[in-house]
């Protein structure tokens, strides 16, 4: 579904500063694959997330999509089959305009833009619908600005926009680490019911561990630009963080720095 | 004094075109585009050059809002594909009318006297006057209002809220932009098309300021009739457009201030400075007070906790 050949991407290049974010990516996701991705700070999992949604160009290398070379195509033409949900829960969605509108936009995704109203009642239908597979009562305000909605609400409405439509691929950046434990616990589980229901092929960057080994069949570590650990679901069944901070050392030679780290 | 109102009123109905340009740029894309002062002008030029020219006015003014609706793509593609600072984009799209303006009208100042505009017929028709003037200005608005509920209207509105959000759902936001600036110069140039219809004549000059007339009425608008949600918004900037020209009227109208019409530019730049600068300094002064309320709470609270711990 999602094939990475080996990306290759700096930063500053020829500059003092230059720095390998990416070094021979290597990737490749089945349909329905389910990967979380750990790291330490700058290990490259952002860099990652941002050349496959085409936020950046790879140096070199090839990205491919349900066997479509994407490499040349820019961030929106490739979002018809890339969803995604962002750490900071302003991101996702457009404060000033309502939840409905926010749904509206989400549902053209891949479409063209014309002048058909965004909003009308077989829509609003839909929307609602869906908004109640959330279970936090935002079908009861649709006509509610975003930005009066708590952190919490809005990321799990960034969710639904993200997938409703079914995307080919979910990129989830850190999506419950700007999130008080509850409602980050809240969109883990949301995020779980989401992705099984709709068989998506998800990529998922977390800092806790313990999410990390507990979601998904699949998990991969990258350390300094490289994907250092790749860990099948067999494996990862029965795997401790103890195991999984101790497999990192003992491969990337340093202790796993991250500030933000969550054990579990 | 109900004349100068009346007139102030027919003018505040023909510049709120302009309001409603002004507020798609600097409230919905949050680019605040002085390509206006420009293309309004060039509004005015074209459609004098071609009623003097035998043309119907009503294509003149169609012909004036094509125009300004290119110069608005020029300042959109210098923006998004040349990457040059909103401002400074709109600022070298002002300069470069100029010069064209002057090409199309070929002088400084084009006179339509005798010849049939818009509103030949109706212009001594005081209140005729005003309720066509009203209908159009509210036809436009209606027409902005549902556009800007469509599929691309609600893009172009995500453009200016959070355009990596509507970029990740597939809109080319490099495209919403220059639509969104496209089109608010379209509408700034079909408003120097009325006016200079209106006043008999277009003049090389009559677009100076008027960035900060729009800014002005939006403002003034927003204040009055506030701005919750879009269909609010648009009539806010209409109207603002309006009390700002009967603001203007009286105070013109009142001797003891001693205001000279050259006065107006500073009284508009002023009370934009005021406007702007009135919601900051509340923002910040009732941030301070609730910070220091609920400081006084904690204090208080941790104080309260001490007694008990040492009883």
């Amino acid at each position: 579904m999602l094939d990475i050949q080996n990306v290759i991407k700096l930063f500053n290049p020829g500059t003092p500063d230059e720095k390998t974010a990416l070094v021979d990516i290597k990737l490749s996701l089945k349909p329905g694959d389910f990967v979380t991705v750990i790291g330490s700070n700058g290990a490259g999992k952002s860099t990652l997330m941002n050349i496959i949604s085409g936020v950046m160009k790879p140096d070199l290398g090839e990205v491919k999509i349900d066997g479509t070379n994407v490499t040349s195509l820019s961030e929106h033409e490739r979002s018809r089959w890339i969803g995604r949900v962002f750490q900071d829960p302003m991101a996702g969605t457009a404060p000033t305009m309502t939840i409905e509108e926010n749904l509206a936009m989400a549902y053209r995704r891949g479409k063209s833009r014309g002048l058909s109203f965004g909003v009308t009642a077989a829509k609003r239908k839909v929307f609602r619908e869906q908004l109640v597979r959330l279970g936090i009562g935002l079908e009861n305000r649709l006509k509610a600005k975003v930005g009066l909605l708590s952190g919490g609400e809005r990321q799990a409405l960034s969710l639904l926009m993200a997938t409703f439509t079914q995307p080919q691929i979910l990129l989830l950046d850190e999506h419950t680490a700007a999130l008080d434990p509850a409602r980050a616990e809240l969109i883990t589980k949301l995020t779980e019911r989401v992705v099984r229901e709709m068989k998506l092929t998800t990529l998922m960057v977390t800092h806790n561990m313990e999410q990390a080994i507990r979601l998904g069949n699949r998990l991969i570590m990258m350390d300094k630009g490289r994907i250092i650990l790749d860990i099948p679901e067999e494996r990862k069944k029965d795997l401790t963080v103890e195991q999984l901070l101790g497999e990192f050392e003992k491969i990337s030679g340093h202790k796993l720095a991250d500030d933000r780290i969550v054990l579990g | 004094m109900l004349d100068s109102i009346y007139g102030a009123i027919q003018l505040g109905l023909m510049y709120a075109l302009m309001a409603l340009g002004v507020y798609i740029t600097f409230r919905i894309l949050d680019f605040p585009d002085l390509t206006v002062d420009g293309s309004f002008t060039t509004g005015g030029a074209i459609a004098a050059v071609m009623i003097s020219h035998g043309y119907h006015p009503l294509l003149a003014t169609v012909a004036a809002l094509l125009g300004g609706m290119l110069a608005g793509v020029c300042t959109g593609l210098l923006h998004t594909k040349g990457r040059i600072n909103g401002l400074l984009s709109g600022i070298l799209m002002m300069i470069a009318l100029y010069s064209i303006n002057m090409r199309i009208m070929g002088k400084p100042n084009i006179s339509m006297i005798g010849e049939s505009t818009l509103f030949s017929s109706i212009a001594t028709k005081t209140f005729v006057y005003i309720v066509v003037l009203l209908a159009v200005a509210i036809v436009f608005k209606l027409l902005l209002d549902g556009f800007l509920h469509t599929d691309l209207g609600l893009a172009l509105r995500a453009t200016g809220d959070n355009a990596r959000m509507i970029r990740s759902f597939g809109a080319n936001t490099d495209r919403t932009k220059i639509i969104g600036i496209s089109l608010s110069n379209g509408l700034v140039a079909l408003s120097g098309a009325l006016i200079a219809q209106d006043s008999g004549f277009a003049d090389i000059n009559m677009g100076i300021g008027m960035i900060v007339i729009g800014l002005a009425s939006v403002i003034i608008g927003e204040a009055i009739f506030g701005a919750r949600i879009v269909i609010q918004a648009t009539l806010a900037a209409l109207l603002g457009s309006v009390v700002y020209r009967i603001v203007i009227a009286l105070a013109l109208r009142a001797d003891w201030l001693h205001l000279e019409a050259s006065d107006l530019k500073l009284i508009t730049a002023i009370i934009v400075i005021i406007a702007l600068v009135i919601p900051t300094v509340r923002r910040a002064v009732k941030q301070k007070s609730v910070a220091r309320r609920r400081s006084a709470e904690l204090a208080m609270s941790a104080s309260v906790g001490r007694k008990g711990g040492r009883s």
